[in-house]
């Protein structure tokens, strides 16, 4: 989706300033998902269908309410449901729903990862969108993301997830998927309203006996614009493993921090090392008494 | 004084077959494209470099199966070769006396048969290196493999991966230098011959087993 072009904040596999004029000014956009609010009624995954001309395959019901499986390269986001037996309130069964998708980090593990230039890009409102014209299908993007989100398409390759919409923020629409919420468990807004509007849901929460209600906006990986609203904030991973504190992984830090341009440095070092031993020793020739006295062995050799 | 390699009229003992040889140049093209293409992914500096197999996503086909073709006939190479490279205890002294071989004075350091001990530790540098990209390139080969392991797996294969590549590509600088600065060395892999000076010079011990070797299959003739 390359509709925006002037308000690029960070760019894939790209040691230049990508082109920053048209700043957020009114502040960088999010996406709340209120679990508690949520009751599975998919109408924000047939929404993401519609507007994204998105058609998975028909699979097979094996007896849940998860329909399909996965996410897929058709699939941007997908209503992932959970059972859980509460002990604190008697073993009483809570069906969490959480809706899943890309989590739109601050600090994106597939960007950081992506060896493609301009395939992975991040908006200055905040949305981490693959602009597929120069994805190469590597994959990297899929070891990068701590939350399991890209999907390679087994037709063309490429890697495709949520877009949040790029194409309609751009031009001053919410989210197809926010637009469809029959509940209000999905809203859209500034950042900081998003957190505003939580912090009421979480108080209210709160006091209907939810003590441990809570938002979901991990610092880890420098917050996310797409955050939820967490009946249990202190046990994410009850939500179909909503991980606790996702960060971009140590290796993957690692594979893709200063110890790349070291390595070509160690590379040129290398080879210039060479150079110089030329220029200082000169080469290893043989010369005609190593002849002579190779000669004299050979001689001696016949002899003996 | 000239050097004296070059002269074919004296290039009289045998040091590669022509099937060495072409198991060896096969090995070296695969490995610069295999090399390059991979450069290309490791770092945006290089990723003009995608242009030589006709762009990005033919880079990200095409580097993996040019990978495996690498690693099967390096396999093939090392096989032959492996007799040659055990390193032994002149060897290790050798190593010892760097300083001297790297200024041109080797006379000072012990005889040194067919491969010297820096040829030895680089072919066993390589041989991990190889195993190890071909392993880890498996498992970060997304189109076909990497769906059979985890993420924790695929991630630190991919740092493997590039660790390995790194080494390899060093060692591989030093052997091209190494290959260029001890002159006839460069014809020894083209023509597959040396002069018995060359020998002498550089791989005494060796060159005194080819000549005990032809002389004592003369006389008993
Ligand atoms: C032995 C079999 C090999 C296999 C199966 C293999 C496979 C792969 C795969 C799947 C990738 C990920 C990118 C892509 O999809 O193209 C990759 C990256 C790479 N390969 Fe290989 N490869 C092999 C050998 C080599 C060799 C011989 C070299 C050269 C020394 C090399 C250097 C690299 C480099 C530098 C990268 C980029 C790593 C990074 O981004 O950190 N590979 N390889
Ligand atoms: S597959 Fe992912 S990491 Fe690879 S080029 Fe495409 S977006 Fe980048
Ligand atoms: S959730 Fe994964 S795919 Fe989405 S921005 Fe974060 S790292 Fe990238």
């Amino acid at each position: 989706m390359a509709l925006q072009s002037l308000d690029i904040v960070r760019r894939s596999a790209t040691t230049t300033h990508p082109p920053t004029v048209r700043k957020a000014q009114t502040g960088t956009v999010a996406k709340l998902i209120d679990t508690t609010k949520c009751i599975g009624c998919k109408a924000c995954q047939v929404a993401c269908m519609e507007w994204n001309d998105l058609r998975d395959e028909i699979g097979t019901n094996v007896g849940g309410y998860q329909n399909p499986h996965d996410l897929t390269d058709q699939s941007w986001t997908l209503m992932r449901f959970a059972e859980y037996e509460n002990p604190a309130r008697g073993g009483d069964l809570e069906w969490l729903i959480r809706k899943d998708g890309c989590m739109h980090c601050a600090d994106p593990g597939c960007l950081k990862a992506c060896p493609a230039p301009g395939a992975i890009v991040q908006y200055a409102n905040g949305i981490v969108d693959f602009q597929e014209e120069n994805c190469i299908g590597c994959g990297y993007c899929i070891a990068g993301c701590p939350f399991n989100i890209p999907r390679i398409s087994q037709r063309d390759h490429k890697a495709y997830k949520c877009t949040l919409c790029s194409d309609r923020v751009a031009v001053g629409l919410e989210p197809a998927c926010i637009k469809s919420c029959p509940t209000g468990a999905l809203v859209w807004g500034t950042k900081e309203d998003m957190h505003q509007h939580a912090a009421e849901r979480v108080e209210d929460l709160k006091s209907r006996g939810f003590d441990q209600a809570g938002v979901y906006d991990p610092p880890g990986v420098g917050g996310t614009h797409v955050m939820y609203v967490l009946h249990h904030a202190d046990q994410p991973e009850l939500y179909n493993g909503l991980p606790e504190d996702p960060r971009i992984s140590l290796s993957t830090r690692l594979w893709k921090g200063v110890t790349k341009p070291l390595a070509l440095a160690g590379i040129a070092l290398t080879a210039l090392a060479g150079f110089f031993h030329f220029i200082r020793v000169g080469r290893n020739e043989t010369h005609e008494s190593d002849e002579q006295a190779a000669a004299q062995a050979t001689e001696r050799a016949r002899h003996g | 004084m000239a050097d004296t390699t070059s002269d074919p009229s004296r290039r009289t003992i045998e040091r590669y077959t022509p099937n060495e040889r072409t198991n060896h140049w096969t090995v070296a093209i695969v490995f610069i494209l295999t090399a390059l293409s991979g450069l290309a992914l490791f770092h945006p500096a290089l990723y003009w470099l995608s242009g030589l197999l006709g762009g990005g996503t033919w880079t990200r086909i095409l580097h993996p199966f040019l990978g495996v073709l690498m690693a099967i006939c390096f396999a093939l190479l090392a096989a032959t070769m492996w007799k040659f490279n055990r390193m032994e205890r002149r060897d290790w002294q050798w190593l010892r006396q760097g300083r001297d071989v790297l200024n041109n004075r080797e006379a000072n350091a012990p005889e040194v048969g067919r491969y010297n001990g820096g040829q030895k530790l680089l072919f066993f540098v390589f041989v991990l290196c190889v195993l190890g990209l071909l392993l880890s390139g498996l498992v970060i080969w997304r189109q076909y493999f990497s769906l059979y392991f985890s993420v924790g797996v695929v991630r630190a294969a991919a740092v493997v991966h590039a660790i390995c590549a790194f080494v390899m590509i060093c060692a591989i600088v030093v052997h091209i230098y190494a290959a260029f600065w001890v002159k006839g060395s460069i014809a020894a892999m083209t023509r597959g011959t040396v002069t018995p000076g060359w020998a002498w010079k550089h791989h005494r011990a060796w060159f005194r087993e080819k000549i005990h070797a032809t002389h004592s299959r003369t006389r008993s003739d």
